[in-house]
């Protein structure tokens, strides 16, 4: 176990520290104390290392992940896992603004509530979420998988393009082109495997969700609307 | 981008530490403003005394002999504490309106930073740390208080341009985003009666909640009629003399975190400003949820 002192060691040391883990290492378990807010920590990782964050995070908290599990083991900041490429990044208390954005791959998983704009612009990463999200979330997002337990709030999935939204509880207003959709088998069983990899199988069954995603009325330039532009 | 601090005390024993609590929150928040820095600090009130917060460009000048030269205009005591490029005179109550008459006779080139019973404002250009440490904020205690770290977007960099901004006895209010309707609502306020020192927008939206309470609505209400004739980027902090509001504006960008424990209620811009907190690790912690008017009152 590699334990840092982020007070004492300071936040560029532990970055430079986890970038130099490159491939294969024998460090693979890092853990970070007293983190006391500050920005950028372990953003940029790119190894199979798993990381434990004993207290909350300021800004960009594991962004741009790649391979490595990261554990927040208190609240996130805005911009937590943005970007994220693989791995998976778990937050045990609330996510601030812009979790998990323009995420383009792995999983992420809010064990609290996340503010708004969850999953904004959103290109392949999973997230879910226990508690409930806020205004705006998945805004022009593209591809992957939003799994909310809780409420969603205003405008979800405005401009969407083909992720997958599963909201267990309300939502407060669908953003412009997101509709309700069928969950087919397919999705139960997508919902099956993505509540038991993000922590959640023993609170929600599948078969609570909704699923919303695109209407698919904005993919193109409607002629007939010129007149509007 | 700019960064707000605040804290609200229910535990009276932490009140001769306001001062340093909140000086400990505006330096975290430096690197959100470091252009310039202000507090307001609500508490050290005598009774029946109101307290005159004044600022000079030049305050060996402007500050000599100003207590006696006031005394003879209005025929009261009048006391004065200097604090750099600040002064706060002490008036008796039913005095301030002459004090502050009189004031403008004696000495045009003095602005007026705060007027009321409890507040008192210090604000500079330069870094929070320097700020704090001209004004001694540090060693000020009382009941709540508001700091500030400015980024300017919308006005120039001076002390005037700096937050907080006081339109109202006790009242004052800071700001983090930018107001895209402030000059049109400026000459509303005009019209109605309003002074404005600067061309800075957040000075316009703490001319509008004075506005509102003159009309005699509360701050909870003030704030959210703001909700419909603001237009732009906040999170608004709000002291007045017993209390104490926030409100963000519906699409939130503009970041906000609160914590509350038994012994106070605190707002930080981020998390930062809020680590060195007593019980800080069992606050309840939130973020304050857009278009919601929040406030408390002693």
């Amino acid at each position: 176990m590699q334990s840092f002192d982020l007070g004492k060691e300071g936040l560029r040391a532990l970055n430079s520290a986890l970038h130099g883990l490159k491939g294969q290492t024998n460090m693979t378990d890092w853990e970070v104390i007293n983190p006391k807010g500050a920005h950028a920590i372990a953003a940029g990782v790119d190894a199979p290392v798993d990381i434990t964050v004993r207290g909350s995070t300021g800004y960009y908290c594991a962004g741009m992940n790649k391979q490595a599990t990261i554990r927040i083991k208190g609240s996130a900041g805005p911009g937590v896992a943005e970007n994220m490429m693989s791995g998976t990044v778990i937050i045990d208390g609330n996510a601030s603004q812009y979790a998990g954005a323009t995420g383009r791959g792995g999983l992420l998983v809010i064990k609290g509530n996340a503010s708004s704009r969850c999953g904004v612009s959103m290109k392949g990463i999973d997230i879910v979420v226990h508690g409930s999200i806020g205004h705006m979330s998945a805004f022009m997002a593209q591809s992957g998988n939003l799994v909310v337990l809780g409420d969603a709030g205003d405008a979800l999935g405005d401009s969407l393009y083909e992720a997958r939204l599963f909201v267990r509880g309300s939502v407060k207003s669908l953003g412009a082109d997101c509709i309700e959709k069928e969950m087919r088998p397919e999705h139960y069983a997508l919902l099956e495997d993505l509540l038991k990899r993000g922590e959640a199988d023993g609170k929600a069954k599948p078969e609570e969700f909704k699923r919303y995603g695109s209407a698919r009325k904005l993919y193109n330039f409607n002629i007939d609307n010129a007149a509007a532009y | 981008m700019c960064g707000i601090v605040g804290l609200f005390l229910k535990d009276p024993k932490l009140e001769p530490q306001l001062g340093a609590m909140l000086t400990d929150m505006l330096i975290t928040m430096t690197d959100r403003g470091p252009d310039s820095a202000g507090i307001a600090i609500y508490g050290g009130g005598k009774d029946g005394l109101g307290k005159i917060t004044i600022q000079s460009a030049n305050p060996e000048k402007d500050f000599k002999n100003l207590d006696g030269d006031l005394h003879d205009a209005i025929g009261q005591p009048v006391t004065m504490l200097v604090k750099s490029t600040h002064a706060v005179l002490e008036v008796p109550l039913g005095q301030v309106e002459a004090a502050r008459s009189a004031l403008a006779q004696l000495r045009p080139a003095v602005k007026v930073m705060s007027v009321g019973d409890s507040i008192e404002i210090f604000k500079e250009v330069g870094l929070p740390k320097d700020v704090a440490a001209r004004f001694e904020v540090s060693k000020m205690k009382g009941t709540h208080g508001i700091g500030h770290t400015r980024m300017a977007t919308e006005s120039a960099v001076t002390t005037m341009g700096a937050h907080p901004f006081s339109t109202g006895m006790d009242q004052c209010l800071v700001h983090n985003g930018s107001l895209s309707n402030h000059n049109g609502l400026r000459r509303e306020l005009i019209r109605l009666g309003k002074t404005f020192e600067t061309q800075n927008d957040t000075e316009v939206a703490a001319a509008y909640v004075s506005q509102k309470l003159e009309e005699g609505q509360n701050l909870g209400q003030a704030l959210e009629s703001g909700l419909d004739d603001l237009d732009g980027f906040y999170t608004f902090v709000v002291g007045t003399h017993n209390g104490f509001g926030v409100v963000r504006d519906p699409i939130a960008c503009k970041p906000a975190v609160m914590a509350e424990t038994d012994q106070y209620v605190a707002f930080g811009s981020e998390y930062r400003a809020l680590v060195n907190l007593p019980g800080i690790e069992d606050a309840r912690v939130w973020e304050p949820e857009p278009a919601t008017v929040y406030f408390w009152e002693r």
